[in-house]
């Protein structure tokens, strides 16, 4: 009992601090699940997030379905991605009742602003972390390079990149 | 009406790839055009709320937009719609993949797809920074965070909130000039 308890607990923490859509929350997550409950190793959420960036829906969601299932089977799973969305229907639900015209409070505005300028450093920061944890000879780093290059400057889709880092390892790192 | 709003929700969940950012174009496809359920006017306004809201932005959006149709039944169906297929999707991987992380052509792989993740994320970083007017407290910012969180290890709520309150001080602080934080 005491994991479903537990697993809810994190993943509500996670859903309810959550801004700024899924890269944002990398670090969060990775602290949660990773450093702290030891729920994973940071090479496993490495490669949960690949799972997540090729499967359909929102990150936290996978990562909450993904690592409850681990935990404590289906009914961990279910635990999880219930905590997860649980603050944004509660929130919205409010505010959908009670606020007409949110953003024209200029004190809300101003709070989203600087919000803003933190959630880009926090997807800086989940750069670092993951670029650290992954790359560890130069045969990755040319990977990492190369994935950069064609996600920006080739629009390539981020499906497609990874598919193409996968055939790319099988030949660097054959034998 | 709540099968057809669970059933658009369970779609866009179910075909789009890479979370929130991705999904508001197709949301906006089904609700607005297709559907005609909101007006343009109407989905920006439900699109601001969603992402002031803290949590997942496709459970916002389509609590929001189900709350607008049918009332509350409306929000659940909806919400659930949009999660559902995720959930279901992860769980058969999750059920499997373990059988099959271990095996030497996975790990193979993984050694590969890790570096790409980085190279996403960087991406993403990237984009974002040379879309906004950047200036030198911003630039600072971003780096500070960066390396605080990301290689120290600091706690990552702290940023949010302390950016958004020291954000609104600043502003109060100064009234007169027009050109603080501007986007």
């Amino acid at each position: 009992m005491l994991i479903y308890w537990e697993l809810f607990k994190t993943f509500l923490t996670i859903g309810l601090f959550s801004f700024g859509g899924g890269f944002a929350m990398l670090p969060l997550i990775r602290q949660e699940v990773a450093i702290q409950h030891g729920w994973m190793t940071e090479t496993q959420f490495i490669d949960m997030l690949a799972i997540s960036e090729m499967t359909p829906g929102p990150i936290a969601v996978n990562t909450a379905t993904f690592v409850g299932h681990g935990q404590a089977g289906i009914l961990g799973g279910l635990a999880a991605t219930f905590a997860v969305v649980l603050p944004s229907f509660v929130v919205v639900s409010i505010l959908y009742h009670f606020v007409k015209r949110f953003r024209q409070n200029q004190a809300v505005d101003t709070f989203f602003k600087g919000l803003r300028v933190v959630v880009i450093g926090l997807i800086a920061a989940g750069f670092v972390s993951v670029l650290f944890d992954s790359v560890q000879d130069i045969r990755a780093g040319l990977i990492a390079v190369f994935t950069f290059y064609i996600v920006t400057y080739k629009k390539a889709h981020p499906v497609l990149a990874i598919v193409i880092a996968a055939v790319l390892s099988l030949v660097l790192y054959w034998g | 009406m709540l099968w057809q709003l669970f059933k658009t929700f369970f779609l866009i969940g179910a075909f789009t790839f890479g979370g929130g950012v991705a999904m508001i174009p197709i949301i906006e496809k089904e609700v607005v055009d297709n559907h005609k359920w909101l007006s343009q006017e109407e989905f920006l306004d439900a699109l601001a709320i969603s992402q002031s809201s803290p949590g997942v932005l496709a459970a916002n959006m389509s609590t929001y937009i189900g709350h607008r149709l049918m009332g509350f039944p409306g929000a659940v169906v909806s919400c659930l719609g949009a999660v559902l297929p995720s959930f279901l999707i992860i769980t058969v991987i999750a059920t499997f993949f373990m059988n099959f992380r271990d095996h030497p052509v996975a790990e193979k792989l993984f050694m590969g797809i890790r570096p790409a993740v980085a190279g996403l994320i960087g991406s993403a970083v990237f984009v974002m920074t040379r879309r906004m007017q950047m200036n030198l407290i911003k630039a600072l910012t971003i780096i500070g965070v960066a390396i605080l969180v990301g290689w120290f290890g600091m706690n990552p709520i702290l940023f949010l909130i302390g950016g958004g309150v020291v954000s609104v001080l600043y502003d109060k602080m100064k009234p007169n000039k027009t050109e603080k934080k501007s986007e």
